[in-house]
């Protein structure tokens, strides 16, 4: 498990059934591209995320298949929709084998 | 020998010919909510100085990175404020305690980091604000000091700029500081290694100017720690004087030591005025 | 000991704005696309990219992609290393067919977005990035 791993996730508390709601999701990780040397000139081992998915009461929003040039600390915003209320869930797969997840509830009046 | 540093600047710097080249007039409002004083009245002791406005670093950078620090989701030193959260609810040390033991949460915190560096009465010292956390872990926690630039000094100094954001960096200059803040004005306009140069010949003498490809600010403090999308991490006051003073090819003096702490205490009074900006984002 | 002519031309060569790296991935790009598309045409423009035109520094460019009707929009750095950033997949609770993100790139290149419409076609639109060497802050 890579150390130190944390996301940080924005979707707002309430919205009105039918909306599309904005969100933003962090995650604090290295993503150690392969493309690094040590000081010894070796070449550090790749270690990335390589996956992230949003899914809303089961259903994708948006699945991401990432490579080494996503920047460390991998960010990403995107819409979603909010047919009634329910649970964003979200899913970090790391090249290790670790998965991260976060999720977040909203209200739809 | 001193003509040939001066064709190395002349070399360096490049007048205004670029898009990005002037600092911008944009307004930084946080979230929608928190504006923030990014330009203000230069302070009655550098009134005599080339510096005409003082200018937060916020200004010299290009749209795009200025956008990363308008919302806190967008903001990628924002998780490292979550990160020196767990750390504030974190037993460590021979007493038993955790910060928040003692400071319940870190809105106790608020006003703290407009005034730092210090005078510590009882200590009989100027504090900067990563000595007193140290100072408060090995004396009042029994714990282990945090490295003085490392990850979670800054995850720790984050949180606490985060309390103060919006507030007016206010420094003392006088008093019981005044001889460690005359030392750091003497630091300031010294020039130092092969290239020859002080702090002021680039950020008081050509802020606004282009060297090579960077814009140069006017080297305010009043962001620190800020994510840097260069090391894509949060970079402490004196991580940053240490490579300044590298780019200049100087032995640099020791993060944590006199010196550091005489400079942080004298940059920080240049930005007297500005807004603490929490974890601020730069390249 | 002053600079010659010639030294201070090579200065002022070395502080040119953009750095031009060698591209080794140019094939290797096309390759990707290949793969991408199953070798269908691809038509040119339709594809909404968002990037800097001057990247302030390569190891975080922010940029979005678009596409009206897309399913999917697979993003390449022609001048990387390896030219694979990300390949965004909207699923039935997508609010649009958008996303953001910030990436690395090694040089000034061409970033390309492909999309993959919902009726089987593609499209693509690409963008120069000029990703600089900075001054005294690297």
């Amino acid at each position: 498990m890579a150390k130190g791993v944390r996301p940080r996730v924005k979707v707002p508390k309430s919205a009105s059934a039918g909306d599309v709601i904005t969100i933003k999701c962090l995650i604090s990780h290295k993503m150690e591209s392969g493309q690094r040397k040590d000081k010894d000139g070796n070449k550090i081992p790749r270690s990335i995320i390589n996956n992230f998915t949003c899914t809303f009461n089961g259903e994708t929003v948006i699945d991401v298949k990432m490579e080494p040039a996503i920047s460390t600390n991998p960010y990403f915003e995107f819409d979603a929709k909010v047919p009634e209320s329910g649970e964003f869930k979200f899913v970090w797969n790391d090249d290790d084998g670790s998965v991260y997840e976060e999720t977040k509830a909203i209200e739809a009046a | 020998m001193k003509f040939k540093a001066l064709t190395a600047i002349a070399a360096l710097i490049v007048a205004p010919g670029l898009a990005m080249a002037d600092p911008d007039d944009d307004t930084m409002i946080i979230n929608g909510e928190v504006e923030m004083i990014t330009k203000t009245a230069v302070p009655e002791h550098m009134s005599d100085t080339a510096v005409s406005e003082l200018m937060s670093g916020w200004h010299f950078r290009s749209d795009e990175t200025q956008a990363l620090q308008m919302d806190d989701f967008d903001n990628p030193g924002m998780i490292f404020v979550d990160e020196g959260m767990a750390q504030w609810e974190t037993v460590e040390g021979t007493e038993g305690n955790s910060c928040a033991s003692c400071h319940e949460d870190p809105s106790s915190m608020k006003g703290v980091r407009a005034v730092y560096p210090k005078w510590n009465e009882d200590a009989g010292e100027v504090r900067t604000l990563a000595m007193q956390i140290n100072a408060c872990r090995t004396e009042n926690m029994g714990a282990e000091p945090y490295k003085y630039t490392g990850g979670e000094m800054a995850n720790m100094e984050a949180l606490i700029a985060l309390q103060s954001r919006g507030m007016p960096i206010n420094v003392a200059t006088d008093g019981p500081v005044a001889d460690v803040w005359e030392q750091g004005k003497e630091l300031y306009y010294t020039r130092t290694g092969q290239l020859e140069l002080s702090c002021a010949n680039c950020h008081e003498d050509n802020y606004g100017n282009m060297i090579r490809a960077d814009h140069l600010s006017q080297g305010q403090i009043n962001g620190f720690p800020t994510y840097r999308l260069k090391n894509a991490k949060l970079n402490t006051v004196h991580a940053r004087f240490k490579g300044c003073v590298r780019d200049t090819r100087a032995e640099t003096f020791k993060p944590g030591g006199p010196e550091f702490t005489a400079l942080e205490l004298y940059v920080a009074s240049r930005g007297n005025g500005l807004s603490v900006e929490g974890p601020s984002v730069r390249n | 000991m002053e600079f010659t002519r010639r030294e201070t031309l090579a200065v002022g060569a070395a502080a040119v704005v953009a750095t031009a790296l060698p591209l080794p991935a140019l094939a290797s790009t096309d390759d990707a696309i290949a793969a991408f598309t199953g070798g269908a045409d691809v038509a040119d423009g339709g594809v909404d990219l968002d990037a800097p035109e001057i990247a302030e520094n390569g190891n975080t460019v922010p940029i979005e992609v678009g596409a009206e009707g897309a399913v999917s929009i697979m993003v390449l750095a022609a001048g990387n290393p390896t030219p694979g950033v990300a390949t965004f997949n909207f699923g039935p609770m997508a609010g649009a067919t958008r996303a953001k993100t910030r990436i690395r790139l090694a040089g000034t290149q061409d970033v390309v977005a492909v999309a993959k419409m919902a009726d089987g076609s593609f499209a693509k639109t690409s963008k120069t990035v000029k990703v600089t060497i900075g001054g005294c802050g690297g």
